[in-house]
């Protein structure tokens, strides 16, 4: 009796916290348009969720891993930085052009991600977790660490050599470069051929089987091993390619720069509901219209923007783990 | 050369030892059974023979060769297929998809259809339910679901883990009838089973485990009038 008051209660308070954030947030909005003009906001939105496409590239590897294998991928975020250095060298060095720059950051990152799950990741499948989350955190750091070496990446910030010239439309006030046009475009076409590959292929749906159940997936004759390592190549080229967009979108590159993103993708894997794929997208666009919106709008905006992030994924965590898309699991064994 | 034969099979889960000493034969065309009580290594040794679990001695023949060391995928494609205990349909997936899954060794999509069409014709309510999840059927129907799936490899052998789990009596009866047409086409079965009096009506030969041994092995209408059996399996 007194746990189901205490439930309840919780509850309440559960509704009025979401309550308070809905009441905010619309105050928020509207205030904002009234002092800066609904031009400047709309602006704000659309490069907001232009770096949300960007997220999700990323955050769909973390949640599809997760899916499967039941770990945090720490690395993704600096596999998601080869893709920027492996498209300057190409793009810098050899002169190629955009599409098989992109093209090449996705197959070396596929190869990488691959070889990371061989090497790090299988050995320890029947470990602890806790073996797994921290080898994964030793990986991140050597990507990080060894590509800054000189004779590797370097350490320091390079100028990324964009593959095309840079043009701006003005639309009713609101500035679309070809570059939003790009993330976008690419990035959508990327998601329904990832949606295409889970829903309709034969891998893609040994994935979900697998997803559920490993033993009854081995007991169809799926090659369990050939499907991690497979959603592993998966996540590594939609990550790959969000490298290079997102060089192009803020073209100064550094073996480092794949930590925040890594992380805010994390958080917006985790927002949706991790494992849920449709609730990495929605996270990511929320998380990135998030990020332009508090470094627009707030005061030392983009000294709080980290800050805000982290607040989101405590939260998500205090109010509901299982994120927006998330259904409430079991533990499986 | 019996299509499937076990021999001294010892396997242990870490420190616990399952079962120690499980020895049984079958023949092509037979339908054998395997009954015990809870926890006497009946899973244990499916899960053995389907390349899940490593024996620590002992061996696995089929068709005359050890398949101690052969992959789980592997087996599959030499004609052993496992309809698991408790079903474990894929939920979040269709009706169509799951049985998709089971002919996953398969590459001929026509000949898939056709042994999708003969799945439909043993069990026509998967058919009606075909685009349904896979977790919303009622556990009849996932039994049918999960028996479906097992055939769409087209075994030679098929291992039932307790298909007639939680099942209410005239739907066992519905399954049991099932197994007999299965086994008539040309599917040789091995059977566990809680429900003794069943298998043994529908089984050719039988063996009883105890705490992962085989004690007792017989013609299973033998078995059936067996006073020692009936007092411990058939109450
Ligand atoms: N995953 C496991 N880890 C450890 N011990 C296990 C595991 N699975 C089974 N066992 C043990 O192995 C023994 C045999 O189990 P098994 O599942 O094979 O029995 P069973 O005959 O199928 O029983 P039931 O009729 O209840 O299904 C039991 O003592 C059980 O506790
Ligand atoms: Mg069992």
């Amino acid at each position: 009796m007194k746990v189901l008051i205490l439930k309840n209660s919780l509850r309440t308070l559960v509704w009025a916290i979401y309550a308070a954030l809905a009441f905010g947030l619309l105050w928020g909005i509207v205030a904002l348009v009234r002092m800066n003009g609904p031009i400047f906001f709309i602006q704000a939105i659309i490069d907001g969720l232009r770096l949300g496409f960007m997220y999700a590239l990323i955050a769909l590897g973390y949640t599809m891993v997760y899916g499967i294998v039941r770990l945090i991928n720490f690395a993704h975020g600096d596999v998601f930085m080869v893709g920027a250095f492996t498209s300057f060298y190409a793009i810098t060095r050899y002169n190629w052009s955009f599409v098989p720059a992109i093209l090449l950051a996705m197959l070396i990152c596929t190869v990488l991600n691959v070889v990371i799950e061989r090497v790090a990741y299988k050995p320890l499948r029947n470990a602890p977790r806790i073996a797994s989350l921290i080898t994964a955190i030793g990986v991140s750091f050597f990507l990080e660490y060894f590509t800054a070496l000189s004779f590797v990446f370097g350490p320091d910030f390079i100028t990324y050599r964009r593959p095309f010239p840079v043009e701006v439309w003005n639309v009713g006030g609101i500035l679309i470069t070809n570059i939003t046009v790009i993330i976008v475009g690419i990035t959508l076409a990327l998601l329904l051929s990832l949606q295409y590959i889970i829903r309709r292929t034969k891998i893609g749906k040994a994935m979900r089987a697998t997803a559920l159940d490993k033993s009854a997936a081995r007991l169809m004759g799926i090659n369990v091993d050939g499907v991690i390592s497979f959603t592993f190549a998966l996540g590594a080229a939609l990550a790959g390619a969000g490298g290079v967009l997102y060089a192009i979108a803020f073209p100064q590159i550094l073996t480092f720069m794949g930590i925040m993103p890594g992380l805010k993708a994390f958080v917006a894997a985790v927002l949706g509901g991790i494992g849920s794929i449709p609730g990495a997208f929605v996270g990511s666009l929320l998380m990135g219209t998030t990020d332009v919106l508090v470094v627009s709008f707030m005061p030392m905006g983009s000294r709080l923007r980290d800050l805000i992030a982290f607040l989101i994924l405590i939260l998500v965590f205090l109010i509901k783990p299982t994120g927006i898309f998330g259904e409430p699991q079991a533990e499986k064994v | 050369m019996p299509l499937l034969q076990v021999e001294d099979l010892h396997v242990a889960y870490g420190a616990i030892r399952a079962i120690q000493g499980i020895s049984f034969h079958i023949e092509a065309g037979e339908i054998v059974t395997l009954i015990g009580a809870n926890g006497a290594g009946k899973s244990t040794t499916l899960r053995t023979v389907s390349g899940l679990l490593r024996p620590m001695q002992g061996d696995v023949l089929y068709q005359g060769r050890s398949i101690t060391r052969t992959s789980p995928e592997r087996i599959v494609k030499m004609g052993i297929s496992q309809v698991p205990e408790g079903r474990l349909i894929f939920s979040s997936l269709t009706v169509l998809e799951n049985l998709e899954m089971g002919a996953y060794t398969r590459k001929d999509k026509n000949e898939i259809r056709d042994t999708m069409k003969q799945v439909f014709t043993s069990f026509p309510r998967l058919e009606e339910r075909r685009t349904q999840l896979g977790g919303t059927l009622s556990g009849g129907e996932q039994q049918m679901l999960a028996m479906g799936r097992g055939l769409m490899s087209r075994p030679r052998l098929l291992l039932l883990d307790e298909p007639s789990m939680g099942l209410a009596p005239i739907l066992v009866d519905e399954i049991f009838e099932i197994i007999k047409t299965i086994n008539a086409q040309g599917t040789s079965i091995l059977l566990v089973e809680q429900n003794a009096a069943m298998a043994l009506s529908v089984a050719d030969r039988a063996y009883v485990l105890e705490t992962g041994r085989t004690v007792l092995e017989g013609d299973a209408k033998e078995l059936l009038h067996n006073p020692e059996v009936r007092e411990a399996y058939l109450g």
